[in-house]
């Protein structure tokens, strides 16, 4: 009894980090530049194969490879924004449609070309497991414990003592009064789309380790991260830690106490209710007005 | 005063000198939309001066409809195959025409399959449990399936924008886990060995005989007053507040005459398949339907129809390469959202009702290079 509560505590933890990573890149281009990135499933996706290809086809060592992949689909992130969205920037429903026909065309790409089997998979950073408290844990789960932690904090600083952090959090506020103090909109959107697709990517070279990487990947990389920036609240990054913890040990305790098929069912669930009951989220103020009447 | 000028030529306006120089034309010159003297002469007059006007203007709006019902009766032409083609077609129609409602109310769905997985159930249900023929089970399933659809968004119908695009987004998703999970309604075998419709023509004929009434009904109640506020409740919905009306009754409404077409497609393809399961609430039936309405464009309800009669068969010929089909339906989505934003059939029906020409900019007046 012991052990399996040691354990739904530190995979709780785990399972909230994981969380946290995935949805972090979505969440900070939703609560930037308003851009719901409906690709964020699938650049996760494209950066875990990218990853795969700079390790296995160029024989790059795996940190170099990762370093590379997030730099590449950080550009690839500024560039949907440039030839994607700018053309329909400020319809919300072409934007959506038009990020989620990306993202589609990218997941069901990787399909098409066969990138199905069994032999992709990316090797850990820390190889090796450690023991606590009579449950083993492989260290690969403590560092995205550890990054999970850490990368919200270093963006909490970054938006809030760093001139461009400023910037963007003003256009993500009041665009007009920011363009009057000379902020460049398209360059603050350009930013946030990047930003949020290198966040992919640090998420895809941090997570994709622990397994193979699947295709559907991908859709369910998307929900988690709908789930947990509505759950927490945008634009805030407290609520963010608060939401995936929450989502991360609701799922590990009806995994290891209910039945282990209804993980989806809690994400959906908590996306429907809080959607339901306040949609701004558990610990979102600003955008309480602009989401209903 | 045949010809009168298109109301917005400015944004046409941006041609180079070559095109002025071309057309023998002052060096700055603009192209101007007009409408053709044909569209002036039965716009404006009401006798109608020849039978070719009296042509123009009634074989694009009863060739169609004509075609639509011929078709069954072809059987032998087309051959069952392309009869499957059109029966699909038909559905996804039915849902980018629901869709398309929900958008000029300002209501994004992300996810029809809620709507036609609710109908499709219902109509197993329905089916399994009371037994009363194809006919009467569809009929019954459409209506209480709005219904229950509606009761079930009626919560969330506060939700404006992405957030309402989010909430049906995930609303399907839950669906068909839950049935998944708790093998609730079949589970993941679903219900099979349902009761038949009786064969093909009929079955054609159901959905004809729907998509024209849906197209039909929904512009006759665009053009009511009623149609008027739902769509100001896209264009400001304060507005329509201000103005001392319930946003949430008024968008429950719009839900309920949404959701008929949709379920109805789900009960029908229930008993056409004889089977309902998990797949009725599959991202196919929300991204298809999507799709439709974007290429053909939204808004007016006809091009929502265009669009599937172009997809459909596009993705049934595409069937043979696997997921290249759903890529194929992506990239034509980002393409003309991108592109031609107001979709196929008001591009050609402005094609059809207007001409260009070259103009040169004011007389005797020059004007600066575009920079």
């Amino acid at each position: 009894m012991k052990v399996l509560i040691v354990s739904t505590l530190i995979y709780g933890l785990v399972q909230g980090a994981t969380l946290m990573l995935t949805a972090l890149g979505f969440s900070l281009t939703f609560g930037l530049s308003g851009v719901a990135n409906f690709a964020h499933g699938g650049l996760y996706l494209l950066s875990g194969f990218l990853a795969w290809a700079l390790v296995n086809r160029l024989g790059m060592p795996f940190p170099l490879a990762a370093a590379a992949t997030v730099l590449l689909v950080a550009l690839l992130g500024a560039a949907v924004y440039r030839l994607v969205l700018r053309p329909v920037r400020g319809i919300t429903l072409s934007e959506v449609i038009s990020t989620f026909a990306l993202g589609v065309a990218l997941i069901e790409g990787f399909r098409w070309r066969g990138f199905t089997t069994y032999d992709f998979s990316l090797p850990p950073f820390w190889p090796g497991e450690v023991e606590i408290a009579g449950v083993s844990v492989d260290r690969q789960r403590l560092a995205i414990v550890g990054a999970g932690f850490l990368l919200p904090l270093a963006l909490w600083a970054f938006t809030h003592h760093t001139r461009v952090g400023l910037a963007l959090r003003g256009m993500a506020q009041d665009e007009t009064t920011a363009l009057a103090m000379g902020i460049d909109s398209d360059w603050a959107a350009t930013l946030s789309l990047s930003l949020g697709a290198g966040l992919a990517a640090v998420a895809a070279v941090l997570l994709l380790p622990l397994g193979i990487i699947s295709i559907n990947t991908g859709y369910e990389v998307l929900l988690v991260a709908l789930a947990v920036t509505v759950l927490g609240g945008l634009e805030s990054t407290a609520g963010m830690i608060v939401g995936s913890l929450l989502i991360g040990f609701a799922v590990v305790i009806t995994g290891n106490f209910v039945g282990p098929h209804l993980s989806e069912v809690v994400y959906l669930g908590a996306l429907v209710l809080v959607l339901g009951l306040k949609p701004s989220g558990l610990l979102g103020r600003s955008k309480e007005i602009e989401e209903r009447v | 005063m045949s010809r009168e000028q298109a109301p917005d030529p400015g944004r046409k306006a941006a041609v180079g000198p070559s095109a002025g120089v071309a057309s023998g034309l002052r060096p700055w010159a603009r192209r101007e939309r007009i409408d053709r003297g044909i569209k002036a002469r039965s716009d404006d007059i009401s006798v109608l001066a020849s039978p070719r006007d009296l042509a123009w203007l009634l074989l694009p709006r009863t060739l169609p409809i004509a075609a639509l019902l011929v078709f069954p009766l072809l059987g032998g032409l087309t051959g069952s195959y392309w009869q499957a083609v059109m029966l699909n077609t038909l559905v996804i129609a039915l849902l980018a025409l629901s869709w398309d409602l929900l958008a000029s109310v300002g209501l994004i769905s992300l996810g029809q399959s809620f709507f036609f997985g609710i109908g499709g159930y219902l109509a197993g249900i329905l089916d399994t449990q009371f037994k009363l023929g194809p006919l009467v089970g569809i009929a019954l399933a459409t209506i209480l399936g709005a219904v229950l659809a509606t009761a079930l968004l009626l919560p969330l119908l506060r939700l404006r924008g992405i957030y309402f695009g989010l909430i049906t987004f995930a609303l399907p998703l839950l669906l068909m886990r839950l049935v998944e999970t708790t093998g609730a309604l079949g589970g993941t075998e679903g219900m099979s060995g349902l009761t038949a419709l009786p064969n093909r023509t009929v079955e054609l004929y159901l959905l004809i005989a729907a998509l024209l009434a849906t197209v039909a009904g929904f512009r006759r109640l665009s053009a009511s007053d009623r149609g008027l506020v739902l769509h100001a409740l896209r264009d400001n919905d304060r507005a329509v507040l201000a103005a001392g009306f319930s946003l949430p009754w008024l968008r429950t409404q719009a839900v309920f005459w949404a959701a008929l077409p949709a379920t109805f497609a789900g009960a029908f393809v229930t008993h056409r398949y004889q089977f309902v399961g998990m797949p009725a609430f599959s991202i196919e039936y929300s991204t298809l339907p999507l799709t439709s309405a974007v290429v053909g464009g939204t808004g007016g309800f006809f091009g929502a129809v265009v669009g599937a009669f172009l997809l459909v068969p596009l993705s049934e010929l595409l069937r043979g390469f696997g997921s290249l089909r759903v890529v194929v339906y992506s990239l034509v989505l980002l393409g003309f959202i991108l592109v031609l934003p107001e979709g196929i059939f008001r591009f050609a029906a402005r094609k059809y009702a207007q001409e260009e020409r070259v103009v040169p900019l004011g007389e005797g007046q020059e004007c600066p290079p575009p920079s």
